[in-house]
Formats: C-alpha cells, sequence, structure tokens
C-alpha cells in the first residue's frame, strides 16, 4: 500500500537538501540558539556558574524549535506543492494519497534525527557533563513529539489559502503554542481555562514527555503525555483527512 | 471505423453553483487524435479530468478503455498517460530522478534513455525542473505521460504559454505519439493547433458541446465559402470572372478583386477563366475558412473574447 513511499521520501530529502535556507533554518538555527542560551544560562538544566539560575532547560528549546521548524516547512512545502500543481500531479501517478502525505513525514522525521544528533554534538563540545539524558529514550520523545506537531500541520496545511500566507499563518499557530507548552513557565500558573487550551496542544505534552525522559523517568511515567500526543495525532490525522486539499 | 476507446456520455459536473460541464457525449477512438476545443472557462478540463476519473461526474457515464474511470481508477492508471494544465513539479528536482520515480511506479515502463532522446531532453539529465524552458518543461511531462507505454495519452491545454517555435516542435511529437498507435485526448484554445493537429474534434462552449467532427467536414458545413484574391491592371476583370462556376459575387478594391463563392469547382473554375480571358494576374491566393471561422459562425464570437 505503501509502494514508492521510500522512493518518494529519498527523492524529497535530496530536493529539501538543495535549498540552502530551509536547511539552514532547520539545521543550523535551533543548534545556533542552543549554543548561545547554553553560554548565557547554561545547558541541560544546569547553570553556568555565577550567572543567574537557567530559567528554563535550553536543550529541551532546542529539540522544541527542531519540531516546531519542521512543522512550519512542512505547511509551507504543502502550500507550495499545492499552489504549484506538484499535489495534483502526484496524485495521478498510482502513488496513494497517503504515501505522497507520509514521505513528507519520514523527510522531516529524518532531519529531526539528524538535527539532534547535531544538538548532542554541540552539546558535547560546547557543555561537557551537562547533557546527560538517556539519548535514545529522548530521540524517541522528541520523534513521538515532530510526528504528534505535524499532523497538526496537516490541518494547518488544509486551511492556508495560499503558499505566501503559509509561513505566517504557521508562525501564528505555532510560537503562541511554544510560549504556552510549559517551558518558560509552569502550566499551573496559566488562569483554569487557559491551563484546559495549554493540555490540548502537543506541545505542551511534548516538553512535559521530554523534561520527563531528560530528568531520567521512565515511559511508564509518563504515560499520560505519551497518550496526549498519541490522541491529538490521531484526532488531527482524520481532521486533516477530511480537509486536505489537494488542489 | 475504429473501436472506440473513451465513451462520454450525458456528463455534468458543477462545482457549487457553477454548471461547469452539462450534458456532454463525446466518442474517441482508437489511434486518433481527438480535440476538445473551446475558449477558456469552456468545461475542457473538467470534462478530461472527470474521463482520467480524477474528478467524480455528477451525472453521466464514463468509460475508458472499458473500464469506470473512478470505480477502476488503479487499473486505470496503468494504462492511460496524463498530462495537466498548470501543474508542476518541485523545483530542485532532476530531470532524471522525475523519470526514475515515475518509472518506478508503472508495472512496465519504457526504455529511459530513448524516450528522453526522442523528445530532445537527453543533454537536460541532470538539470533541475525549474531551469528548464517552457517547451522543455511540457516535454518532460510528455516524458511522464509516456514512460509506462499508455494506450491512451490525455494532454490539457499542452503548447498554452509557448512560441511558435517550442509549439511546433510539440506538435510533431503529439503526431508521433498517435503514429505509434496510441490514442490522444486534448483540448486547446488555440484553433489552429486543433487544426494541424486533432482527426476529429468536438466544440465546446459553457460547459455544451455544440459541434463534433473533422477539422474539414466542420468547415465544409459551417463555412463552405471560398475567396480568390487577385491583383490584375487589366480592366474590368470582376466583371469578365462573375460568371465562372460556384461565383456568387466580386468585389474591387483599387487593383484588388475579391471573388466570394463555393463548391468544389470554384477555384479551378476561375483559373480556367482567367486563362481563356487572357487576364493579366499579378498575385493570386486562395483564401479558405478556418475552424476559427466556424467557432466565430457557431458563437457569434471569437475564441478569445
Ligand atoms: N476547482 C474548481 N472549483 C470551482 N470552479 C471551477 C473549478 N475548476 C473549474 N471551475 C469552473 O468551471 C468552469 C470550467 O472550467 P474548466 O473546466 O477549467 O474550463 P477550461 O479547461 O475549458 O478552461 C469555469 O467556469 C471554471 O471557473
Ligand atoms: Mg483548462
Amino acid at each position: 500500500m505503501l509502494k514508492g513511499l521510500w522512493a518518494l521520501a529519498w527523492l524529497e530529502t535530496k530536493i529539501f537538501a538543495r535549498e540552502p535556507m530551509g536547511l539552514v533554518g532547520t539545521l543550523g538555527l535551533p543548534v545556533v540558539i542552543f549554543i548561545l542560551l547554553g553560554r548565557a544560562f547554561g545547558a541541560g538544566g544546569r547553570s553556568v556558574p555565577g550567572a543567574a539560575q537557567a530559567p528554563f532547560n535550553v536543550a529541551i528549546l532546542a529539540a522544541l524549535l527542531i519540531a516546531v521548524s519542521a512543522v512550519l516547512s512542512l505547511v509551507a512545502i504543502m502550500a507550495i506543492y499545492r499552489e504549484g500543481g506538484i499535489l495534483k500531479r502526484l496524485r495521478a501517478t498510482p502513488l496513494a494519497p497517503l504515501t505522497i502525505l507520509s514521505a513528507h513525514v519520514v523527510v522531516k522525521l529524518g532531519f529531526t534525527l539528524a538535527s539532534l544528533a547535531l544538538l548532542m554534538a554541540a552539546g558535547r563540545q560546547f557543555f561537557p557533563g551537562a547533557m546527560t539524558p538517556h539519548w535514545l529514550g529522548f530521540s524517541a520523545a522528541l520523534l513521538l513529539s515532530v510526528l504528534s506537531i505535524l499532523s497538526l500541520g496537516f490541518v494547518v496545511a488544509s486551511v492556508v489559502p495560499t503558499a505566501r500566507f503559509a509561513q505566517p499563518v504557521g508562525a501564528a499557530v505555532l510560537y503562541p503554542m511554544v510560549v504556552l507548552s510549559g517551558l518558560f513557565f509552569p502550566i499551573e500558573a496559566l488562569p483554569r481555562t487557559l491551563e484546559v487550551v495549554a493540555w490540548g496542544l502537543p506541545t505542551t505534552h511534548a516538553v512535559a514527555l521530554m523534561q520527563g525522559i531528560w530528568d531520567g523517568g521512565g515511559w511508564a511515567a509518563h504515560w499520560d503525555h505519551v497518550a496526549g500526543l498519541a490522541t491529538i495525532f490521531a484526532v488531527c490525522a482524520a481532521v486533516a483527512s477530511k480537509t486536505f486539499r489537494w488542489e | 471505423m475504429s473501436a472506440a476507446v473513451i465513451t462520454v456520455s450525458h456528463l455534468r459536473k458543477t462545482y457549487g453553483a457553477t454548471v461547469a460541464v452539462d450534458d456532454v457525449s463525446l466518442e474517441v477512438r482508437e489511434g486518433e487524435i481527438f480535440g476538445l476545443i473551446g475558449p477558456n472557462g469552456a468545461g475542457k478540463t473538467t470534462t478530461m479530468e472527470c474521463v482520467e476519473g480524477l474528478r467524480r461526474a455528477d451525472r453521466g457515464i464514463i468509460s475508458v478503455l472499458g473500464l469506470d474511470p473512478v470505480r477502476d481508477a488503479s487499473a486505470l492508471r496503468q494504462r492511460i498517460g496524463v498530462q495537466h494544465q498548470d501543474a508542476h513539479l518541485q523545483k530542485r528536482i532532476k530531470v532524471w530522478e522525475a523519470i526514475d520515480l515515475w518509472a518506478s511506479l508503472y508495472g512496465r515502463t519504457v526504455e529511459a534513455g530513448a524516450l528522453l532522446a526522442r523528445l530532445g531532453l537527453e543533454g537536460k539529465r541532470d538539470a533541475w525542473f525549474m531551469t528548464l524552458s517552457g517547451g522543455q518543461k511540457q516535454r518532460l511531462f510528455i516524458a511522464l505521460a509516456l514512460i509506462h507505454d499508455p494506450e491512451v495519452v490525455f494532454l490539457d491545454e499542452l503548447t498554452t504559454g509557448l512560441d511558435p517555435q517550442a509549439r511546433r516542435a510539440i506538435w510533431a511529437l503529439v503526431t508521433g505519439i498517435r503514429d505509434r498507435g496510441k490514442t490522444v485526448f486534448l483540448t486547446t484554445h488555440l484553433m489552429e493547433e486543433a487544426e494541424r493537429l486533432c482527426d476529429r474534434v468536438a466544440i465546446i462552449e459553457h460547459g455544451r458541446l455544440i459541434e463534433m467532427g473533422t477539422p474539414a467536414d466542420l468547415v465544409a458545413t459551417h463555412c463552405p465559402e471560398r475567396r480568390v484574391v487577385f491583383t490584375s491592371d487589366s480592366p474590368g476583370v470582376a466583371e469578365r470572372l462573375k460568371d465562372a462556376p460556384g461565383v456568387r459575387h466580386a468585389t474591387t478594391e483599387g487593383q484588388t478583386h475579391t471573388l466570394h463563392g463555393e463548391g468544389d469547382d470554384f477555384v479551378t473554375g476561375i483559373i480556367h477563366a482567367v486563362a481563356r480571358e487572357s487576364i493579366h494576374v499579378r498575385g493570386f491566393r486562395t483564401e479558405v475558412p478556418t475552424l476559427e471561422d466556424v467557432f466565430l459562425k457557431l458563437t457569434g464570437h471569437g475564441i478569445r473574447d
């Protein structure tokens, strides 16, 4: 059923890598922000001696930025492909519609792993001893988070009218979610309604799960956030399958 | 007469309140180039996409190679090749990558190198799509439509936006597709293109078919009039030729004389009369109506109005 998935995903990976700006935003930006903020506040939740206590875990922020840039990029690509008739052309081939969209998910997950590898290398280089999480678990937490936020990206991509609006609309949806994610201040500090809203957002569960895994907790201790991410994925995938426009 | 490869009966398709196609019936026969012609917005693309199975008709029955385009979509896709209007490819995809991907999706394919050579793209194998000229892009799309050796090829507004030279090159390729035994269903709003390329045409306007037939038959039926225009300094010329067979009336403007008439013997008759009367002629041409004139006659306006 997913015939052609790997061929298309590999092709889209190469195509994405040919655009310098996309690569810089996806691979470069989160790492640069990580290094700069890590220098100022400390990395991995540990403060720099003599500086103020780290207000948040810089590594988690960087991971969240990796997810956000993947989703913004996905929304833009979907809008551009739709406007250019590329989605229509692909859909007229024997490729299944789900295969065409899944290929982009595979590409984004691949670049997420590459970005995370860069982040780890930077951590080892610049902040020795500060980055102590279980990396395999953390990678899995990030991938699950990205998958869930990507599904929301498909919903956003369904409603953006034209390619010109893709970036601004995507940013307007995602950045407030980052603010509300619990990374900068505890969710409990929010007014009651906003707290409920926050727990309906994939970013909030993503931060909670990644922080929990970072701190050494097992997956069993965070099943609620895993379930939250999975539920949001299921809901968004169902909505997108109804609302996604191919042309 | 060859067997019908495509039959459409009483097709109707609406987009909300817009009736894009209304009660269209047509038949495309094996091995012919069939053209659906009409102005922009007439319903050509909608009709074609319903036949390809990309859109679901509101009403009507469509059969392509004996298959139902919606129900048998996946079987049909292996046997038809499609070129869309206004559909591009990824900006930075290379020509060979596109060919490779398409080839990987079909059970049976032709040899890619030979196909690219036939379409004049062998030197562009490693070029990004965005760097191709308009004509090269269209030729790549034709290559993608032909890679699996389909029996029926759909070409939607293939030459729109191309310069005359690129257009002629594409025409030669399309004729080549037919000459290899394929059936071609194309749309165009260029009457000259339809006349050069199509064995039969159907004229569509406001979603309805208004005529169908070979270009020559349509012209003969709706615009039988011929004109002979010649320049001569002999006096009273038009008067002397007025009685040649088929001539209906004559007009003169300075030394340019125009004879209007119809029938098979019209032009021959004038040539004989010119010789018999020993008229000194400096210029002589015949004007034959075209599909453009047929369209004008049938709709009361030009195709670009
Ligand atoms: N996706 C669509 N949504 C709404 N209206 C459409 C759509 N596609 C075409 N139309 C309308 O349907 C009519 C026929 O369009 P189309 O089939 O594209 O004509 P043509 O190919 O002859 O230019 C036009 O009025 C057009 O505006
Ligand atoms: Mg059209």
